[in-house]
């Protein structure tokens, strides 16, 4: 993949050129909207879903707050069980961890799993500079990469490709990176999914080495968890001889016990399935059985700065469900490119600038792609507030990012948000739903709290004004 | 010198000063219900046919009776000519079959196991809400591969095996071993959002619910 998202333009220019593309936002609309009414009726099945979340919530709570505790234990319980532990303090050190790995086994190719982490540190690019070709072989992702893409969502990261588009890219590239697409490929969704089983297929068999990223990380036990759909999961973590793991430190959680939270909360959130066609827990290495060496990458690269600032950590407890992705008006318009980043949506726009630090127009931007309607706080299953986050971030845009730059910025990802009424109108219609549970003020730290614990927030009123015109105005009035 | 680890483990202390002595914020409240179904076991095994359908599993309800007869006809049904069997899967099930048996002594591998047509397997337990079985490798299930690498599994599920919940299941699974859980077959939906089954991955999953 030479597609890079560092350098991306800042949201407001990247927004601007999505937006105008008209394909991707009726695909996005299409998907967003779909996955979003099934996870409604999904959650809706488990009456006890607020005591869920809450336990979620919790448990994560308790997990960073003595995550060295949790850290240790896990990598004492992964050692006692035959595999090996590494620290990353950054994506560098993590990417020079797994290409030594891989350099010591003496190959030259690895399968992968889709994982956000290795996204996050490029691991692709720089296995590639290695001289090291990695497979993704999620199927999204085989389109992603083989069409020199990026991915635009987290669940579904080439929403933003149609079917024909898919077959053309199948039939261009696939020979080039292996067993080529076969002979008249039509764009079916099951003619495509079986040549990229096909294509795949040769590459599982044939190798050596898989590097995965997990759902979970279990201390008292060190088992891992994947959570996926397609069995290509299931194929990185069984058939090669050797597993490698990179794992952001956040991932821990306390006790085997906890999964029975994380595993009722992910998959409604996430595809809005009951459960996910497979999950894989492995502890280890076993005797004869799947990956014989098993090594885990624990990935720092900014999640030790997000738990220093007490407002913001709260991202660190996100389980990547990408629900707040499919209710946000701004990600429907402006798409996951945006955001320059592996996590797009509310979550990335919290989660970037954190990792990061404010060190460009694209992260100082970041804050300002929401309109704080809320609605991605009420889907998320583990109650992060985003908009709250959100606007404590914006104060340490305005108090850190010297003026010009971060007022071009804030700016811009705000006019963008007035320039698209679609987007606005969206956003005040979800805010208009979920107003009981807006706060009355704004909980704001530092200096900013005299200001906000003197004022309260205008109330929003109980219908929008467009929505209300809309049905009030007489017929044929316009 | 000092290592990642250190670096890491330094960061995370400094970060959380302001959380007292490094206090949990308590017990984490379980105020969830351990299941959501009154569980009378034909309603188990009824929720379980129901939510295995429901992810497209080819389900079939019979007794252990009539299993060896049913399996027999549903791998004459699929063709099957070479079955992939675990150890420790009871003989009794196989009796009526007259396909050609390859038993996994723990040497078979992912090459030959793409040119078998079938896999037989028991499981450890099934959770009915979920539509899920949990394969841990025990007796009857076999090393992970053998339920991966054939496009064609059958499951065979006993009354007794099916719990109502993953709150129910987990107490009754050991971390320990690896574990597949299974939700129907394979399937993906990433193409314009179009479920397909079968990726990777078996693409047909018969599921036996004894009763
Ligand atoms: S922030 Fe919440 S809703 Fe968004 S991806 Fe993370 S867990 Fe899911």
């Amino acid at each position: 993949m030479s597609g890079a998202y560092l350098g991306m333009p800042a949201f407001p220019e990247a927004a601007k050129t999505s937006t105008k593309n008209e394909q991707l936002r009726a695909n996005l609309t299409h998907a967003t909207h779909t996955i979003r009414d099934k996870r409604a009726a999904a959650v809706g099945e488990l009456d006890d879903w607020a005591q869920l979340r809450q336990a979620g919530k919790e448990i994560k709570d308790n997990t960073l707050a003595r995550l060295d505790h949790y850290l240790l234990q896990a990598e004492a319980a992964v050692q006692a069980a035959g595999g090996t532990v590494h620290w990353a303090t950054d994506a560098a050190e993590a990417n020079r961890i797994v290409a030594d790995l891989v350099h010591a086994k003496g190959e030259s190719e690895v399968v992968k799993v889709k994982s956000m982490a290795t996204q996050e540190i490029g691991l692709n690019e720089a296995l590639a500079a290695e001289g090291i070709t990695a497979y993704e072989t999620d199927l999204a992702e085989l389109i992603v990469q083989l069409g020199d893409d990026l991915p635009s969502h987290i669940l579904v990261p080439a929403i933003h490709k149609n079917r024909g588009e898919i077959r053309d890219i199948f039939a261009e590239a696939m020979g080039r990176w292996g067993r080529p697409a076969p002979d008249g490929l039509t764009d079916r969704p099951a003619d495509l999914a079986e040549a990229a089983r096909l294509h795949l297929r040769e590459k599982f068999l044939r190798a050596k080495v898989a590097v995965s990223g997990a759902n979970f990380l279990i201390a008292e036990t060190g088992t891992l968890v994947v959570v996926e759909s397609e069995g290509n999961g299931r194929m990185c973590l069984t058939l090669p001889e050797t597993l490698i793991s990179v794992v952001g430190i956040e991932k821990v959680i306390p006790t085997w016990r906890d999964l029975e939270v994380f595993l009722q909360l992910l998959p409604r959130s996430s595809t809005a399935e009951r459960m996910n066609p497979y999950t894989s827990t492995w502890t280890g290495t076993t005797d004869r059985d799947g990956p014989q060496e098993f090594h885990l990458v624990l990935l720092d690269n900014g999640r030790t700065a997000t738990l220093a600032d007490e407002v913001g950590r709260q991202a660190l407890r996100c389980i990547r469900c990408s629900a707040c992705l499919n209710v946000c008006p701004v990600y429907e318009r402006a798409g996951g490119h945006a955001y320059g980043s592996p996590y797009p949506g509310p979550i990335g726009a919290i989660l970037t600038p954190q990792l990061r630090g404010l060190q460009s127009e694209l992260e100082a931007s970041l804050p300002y792609a929401s309109t704080l309607c809320g609605a991605c706080y009420e889907v998320c299953p583990v109650a992060i507030d985003i908009p709250e986050v959100l606007v404590h971030l914006r104060e340490q845009v305005a108090e850190q990012v010297e003026g010009h730059r971060v007022e071009r910025a804030a700016m811009k990802a705000a006019t963008w948000l007035l320039d698209h009424p679609a987007a606005l109108t969206a956003a005040e219609r979800a805010a208009t739903r979920t107003r009981a549970l807006h706060p009355k003020r704004l909980p704001l730290p530092g200096p900013a709290k005299a200001w906000s614990d003197t004022r309260d927030l205008p109330a929003l009123p109980a219908e929008p004004f467009r929505d209300w015109w809309k049905k009030n105005r007489k017929d044929g009035s316009r | 010198m000092t290592t990642a680890r250190d670096t890491v483990l330094a960061r995370i202390r400094a970060a959380l000063t302001d959380i007292p002595g490094h206090a949990e914020t308590g017990t984490p409240a379980r105020g969830y219900l351990a299941a959501h179904v009154p569980g009378g076991p034909a309603a188990l095994l009824d929720l379980l046919a129901e939510n295995l359908a429901d992810y497209r599993a080819h389900v079939h309800r019979t007794t252990a009776g009539a299993l060896p007869a049913m399996l027999a006809r549903l791998l004459a049904d699929r063709g099957t000519r070479v079955l992939v069997t675990p150890p420790g899967l009871p003989p009794d099930w196989l009796a009526l079959a007259t396909v050609e048996r390859l038993p996994d002594d723990g040497s078979l591998t992912a090459h030959t196991l793409e040119s078998v047509d079938s896999v037989i397997t028991g499981c450890a337990l099934a959770i009915a809400e979920t539509g899920t079985i949990v394969l841990d490798t025990g007796p009857g299930q076999g090393r992970r591969l053998l339920t991966l690498v054939p496009d064609h599994h059958i499951c065979v599920v006993r009354a007794d095996q099916v719990l109502a919940s993953v709150p129910q299941a987990l107490p009754l699974l050991d971390p320990g071993r690896p574990q597949t859980w299974i939700s129907g077959p394979s399937a993906t939906s990433d193409i314009e959002l179009d479920r397909v089954e079968g990726v990777h991955g078996p693409r047909t999953l018969e599921v036996c619910i004894l009763d």
